[in-house]
């Protein structure tokens, strides 16, 4: 933990209370096949028990097989989180009962997980980095899911056997933004290594955190409250709601006398409160003991090498280089990074326009200002992947930005190309040559627009020539007018201060 | 035709049979299922009997050997029986389990598959202590099975139905789990040979989990030849099932050549115990000397952790069936108690469904596998599993294969054992140690008692050992007639 940040405190009674919080991240790995079987891992949208077989059903005699593709997936991110790929990992049974689970143990890693050790950092607001430290990445199998209708409680095993990743923290957060932001930029991660959607809504990707509260004379003999994990979170938003309210609420309930129980809450998200949802009388007995079914599974330093050899460069680094190599203000950097279709983008428009001379802070203005604001009055959300949907290819945007550094178009005429472009994704130039947006800087053109206007005008014109040079905005609007705002302002100047006989 | 003699008839005879043209398939296994229909209501080694189905099978395999494209496959034609532990597509696969009763699998275990794809027909399946836990058959939620030498007495077990069937002539051979002995020790109460192969040599996939670091599918047949046969048909790598090894298959019974001479038998002194019955260590020794005679080397060794296999045995196979047995709960298929709630469901459909030695079991496991009592018990038992492997590996290292007996007595009377289980459970004190070794194991005839029970030799080899095995087995075998010995026709 770096001391560079501000934890949260609640002070209640006169005492302050911080907060300390571990997260458990459940991300469903974007495999075509589920863990242990060949079933299609795509369970939304489909009958019920549709996507099912021996295997995943947990029938008699039916017995696993490791999907090579979700193992490799998840040592993906294990190094991505700088974790320590050991050289066996060993699947464990985690019994217990209930209907959704088929065979009555869930197959997960318990001793021996994928990935250990690692850590994430995380930029804070007000330019403070945060370390959370990663204690185990693991893969295991989801459940199935069971609803309650009328009295009789219905089983869809769709979901039984999908691939999972459990990702462990160390208890390292100290406030509800620094675990918003640890979620961010682990969604990122995951995202970037394309293991997983973050879909949280869909559940895709699921955050229960364990909340407790200490007083400082707790934390300097290095002990810890008792926690309270928190579920049912379904947004990155919500999760950072139920961490605050539950910092309120234990810091009350421990002011007052009271004491905070083990116990699973929900979050209610209408309500935005956390509610009790199982006490936990006793601890609970999994019965944890090694697979007999699979093999352990051996890792070699090659195996390692040869994931990290097809890692993508990841988001902090892409950051820093857009710094670093390219000029590129903090800011936008960050933002063009946060996911990895907007970066990819992003580079391949500064490729096709060039690095030089400022020009990728350019384009990650006009990326992060205008495409974006673009791309948000066109999507129904605000999801920046969708970038890589849209009509507009990066090559466009760079000769779009040509146009405008050699003066055929001025800013506004740009912005109007940029949102026919995205309209119609045809060349800018193509636009601008058809609907006749090209500045005027044609000096006869514009020496004989120039002419009239004083003709028009001689009284304003034998001012000026008396020396009233205030005037010259006068008949720059003048100028502007005539040739329907296409001139040049800087070629319209020069040639009025020619025609005036004033250019000495 | 020339009518075969069921009572004697083995795999390969009944092959070279339908290969001659002696007898057709639809002869041979309409043969075994009169057999079957006459003598099996006094012995019930069978919980069904696929007639129609076999003989719609047989039917198919004669027409393809009439219409003679290229080489049939090795076993067309050939009727098998299968212990009913092993899932069937085509036949309810009950585990002699009250739970799985009217369960119809899916699918069919790889082994069997491979049966299938050999040619065999399947007359079908065989009684089972429930789940394949017990050493009597006893433990049949349907009933015990009688050993076709005296009715009065258990065939042994788990894979009794599979022994009693091949010993009276009901099948030639048939397929047994071995867990703890469940193949070796029936084989010997039975007078027939029975095949433990290493662990991964043949896939489990279908196989219904008993305990999964020690389950093994294994032949029972009248002669090693067959053994050799039926582990060559069913053995190799199956995707199905990640614990099966890759190396290649040998030609098992083309290379049994019988010569012995130079090979290194060790006697282990552990296997030599007080209170077995003497008989049997007469006509094991009197094997030990056969051999010498045949040329073998004998070497007396030791073993020194097999007293703690029996412990750590039923430490180990009881935590893995408690998992194992977990599916059971009356949601999906099998026995449901439909009762009220969901916890209630569960409680009485387990309650109802298992028999009291599973009950056991899956109590004795949950026990082992609880916290507070894991590293005492489980971790403390897959510590020493470690020592009992290492001592296999270290008498490898000095001899090619183990002689010894297959159980400490011969087939004790029905009802004799079954309320003390510790007594029950020394039946396999001496076939154990190679299942937690993950070594292989054969058991064929060397005697009888006193009471003309027959008495079972074990031979052990390393991991994957087979052929050596196999060889000094067929050595014995064909110098001897133990085998060649049947029991009393059965009215």
């Amino acid at each position: 933990m770096t001391s560079a940040r501000s934890a949260d405190l609640v002070t209640v009674g006169g005492i302050e209370w911080q907060l300390v919080v571990g997260m458990e991240v459940h991300a469903q790995v974007a495999t075509r096949s589920k863990m242990f079987c060949a079933c299609s891992a795509t369970y939304q949208g489909f009958d019920p028990n549709s996507h099912v077989c021996p295997v995943c059903l947990g029938m008699p005699g039916a017995m696993p097989v490791i999907n090579q593709r979700a193992v490799e997936a998840t040592i993906a991110t294990g190094l991505a989180l700088g974790c320590r790929i050991p050289d066996t990992a060993v699947f464990a049974r985690k019994n217990y009962t209930y209907p959704d689970l088929p065979k009555g143990y869930q197959i997960t890693q318990f001793e021996y997980p994928l990935c250990v050790d690692g850590r994430v950092d995380i930029p804070l607001p007000g330019g403070d980095t945060g370390t959370i430290r990663i204690r185990r990445a693991h893969l295991e199998e989801d459940t199935g899911k069971t609803t309650h209708e009328g009295g009789s409680s219905l089983v869809d095993l769709n979901r039984a056997g999908v691939p999972l990743m459990e990702i462990v923290t160390e208890a390292d957060i100290t406030s509800a933004e620094e675990a918003y932001g640890f979620l961010v930029r682990l969604r990122t991660i995951l995202r970037y290594l394309g293991v997983n959607s973050g879909d949280m809504e869909k559940g895709a990707l699921r955050c229960e955190p364990n909340i407790s509260v200490r007083t400082a004379e707790q934390a300097a003999r290095g002990a810890y409250g008792t926690k309270v994990e928190v579920k049912n979170l379904n947004s990155l938003r919500a999760v950072r709601a139920a961490i605050a309210f539950e910092h309120n609420r234990q810091a009350r309930v421990l002011a007052k006398g009271g004491s905070i129980e083990q116990v699973n809450m929900g979050w209610d998200e209408s309500r935005q409160i956390t509610v009790l949802q199982r006490s936990k009388e006793s601890s609970d007995d999994y019965r944890y003991f090694p697979e007999p079914d699979l093999p352990p599974l051996r890792i070699s330093p090659e195996d390692i090498a040869h994931i990290e050899a097809g890692l993508p460069e990841l988001v902090q680094a892409k950051e820093d280089r857009y710094v670093n190599d390219w000029g590129v203000r903090p800011a936008e950097a960050s933002l063009l990074a946060s996911e990895r279709p907007l970066a990819t983008w992003f580079e391949a428009a500064v490729a096709a326009w060039g690095g030089e001379d400022g020009k990728p802070q350019t384009m990650a203005l006009w990326v992060t200002t205008e495409l974006l604001a673009l791309l948000h009055r066109q999507g129904e959300g605000q999801d920046l992947r969708q970038i890589a949907d849209i009509r507009v290819q990066p090559h466009q945007l760079a000769d779009l930005l040509t146009a405008l550094a050699d003066r055929q178009i001025n800013n506004n005429t740009a912005k109007q190309v940029l949102a026919a472009m995205m309209e119609t994704g045809e060349d800018p130039n193509a636009i601008i040559e058809r609907e006749g947006l090209a500045l005027v800087s044609d000096t006869s053109m514009l020496d004989a627009a120039i002419l009239e206007i004083f003709e028009a005008n001689p009284d304003e014109h034998a001012r000026i020539q008396a020396g009233e040079m205030k005037l010259l905005g006068f008949f720059m609007g003048q100028v502007m007018k005539a040739t329907r705002g296409q001139a040049d302002p800087q070629t319209a100047r020069t040639r009025l201060q020619e025609l005036l006989g004033s250019g000495s | 035709m020339a009518a075969p003699d069921l009572a004697t008839l083995t795999v390969s005879g009944a092959r070279d049979g339908l290969r001659s043209g002696t007898w057709t398939s639809e002869e041979l296994t309409t043969g075994y299922l009169e057999r079957i229909r006459s003598v099996d209501p006094s012995v019930h080694a069978f919980l069904h009997v696929a007639d129609e189905l076999a003989l719609a099978k047989a039917a198919e395999a004669d027409r393809v050997r009439a219409e003679g494209h290229g080489e049939p496959p090795p076993l067309l034609g050939v009727p098998l029986a299968v212990k009913d532990v092993l899932s069937t597509q085509e036949m309810d696969t009950t585990c002699g389990s009250r739970i799985l009763k009217g369960y119809r699998p899916p699918f069919t275990a790889t082994a069997v598959e491979r049966l299938q794809a050999a040619g065999s027909v399947l007359l079908g399946k065989t009684n089972t202590d429930e789940f394949a836990m017990g050493s009597s058959t006893e433990n049949s939620g349907y009933g015990p099975t009688r050993n076709p030498w005296d009715l009065t007495r258990v065939p042994g077990g788990s894979s009794g139905g599979s022994a009693a069937a091949v010993a009276c002539g009901l099948a030639p051979g048939a397929l047994g789990t071995d867990t703890g002995g469940s193949v070796r020790q029936p084989a010997a109460f039975c007078g027939i040979v029975g095949l433990k192969p290493s662990y991964g040599r043949i896939s489990r996939y279908g196989l219904v989990a008993f305990g999964s670091s020690l389950d093994q599918i294994g032949p029972l047949c009248r002669s090693v030849e067959d053994a050799a046969l039926l582990l060559e048909v069913m053995a190799g790598r199956d995707p199905r099932d990640s614990t099966t090894v890759p190396e290649p298959v040998p030609a098992y019974s083309r290379d049994l050549d019988g010569d012995v001479s130079g090979l290194k038998l060790g006697v282990p002194e552990e296997y030599f115990i007080d209170g077995m019955q003497p008989e049997v260590e007469g006509r094991v020794r009197d094997a030990v000397e056969h051999m010498a005679g045949l040329g073998a080397e004998i070497v007396p060794v030791s073993l020194p952790h097999t007293d703690m296999a029996l412990p750590v045995y039923y430490l180990v196979v009881t935590a893995e069936a408690s998992a194992n047995l977990s599916r059971y709960d009356g949601v999906r298929f099998g026995h449901s108690a439909q009762a009220g709630s969901m916890t209630e469901n569960y409680r009485q459909t387990r309650a109802q469904g298992f028999g009291d030695e599973v009950k056991r079991r899956i109590m004795l496991g949950t026990y082992a596998l609880s916290v507070g009592y894991y590293d005492a018990y489980y971790l403390k038992a897959q510590q020493v599993r470690t020592l009992i492997k290492r001592d296999f590996d270290r008498v490898f290292e000095q001899v090619d294969l183990l002689i010894c007996p297959a159980t400490p007595t011969t087939a004790f009377e029905i009802g004799d054992r079954v309320d003390d289980p510790l007594s029950m459970y020394l039946a396999d004190v001496f076939t154990l140690s190679v299942n937690l070794a993950g070594v292989c194991g054969i058991s064929l005839p060397c005697g009888t008692d006193a009471a003309g029970l027959p008495v079972g030799l074990q031979l052990i080899g390393p991991h994957l050992g087979e052929q050596a095995l196999l060889n000094a087995a067929h050595a014995y075998e064909s110098t001897t007639d133990w085998h060649t010995r049947v029991p009393d026709p059965i009215a």
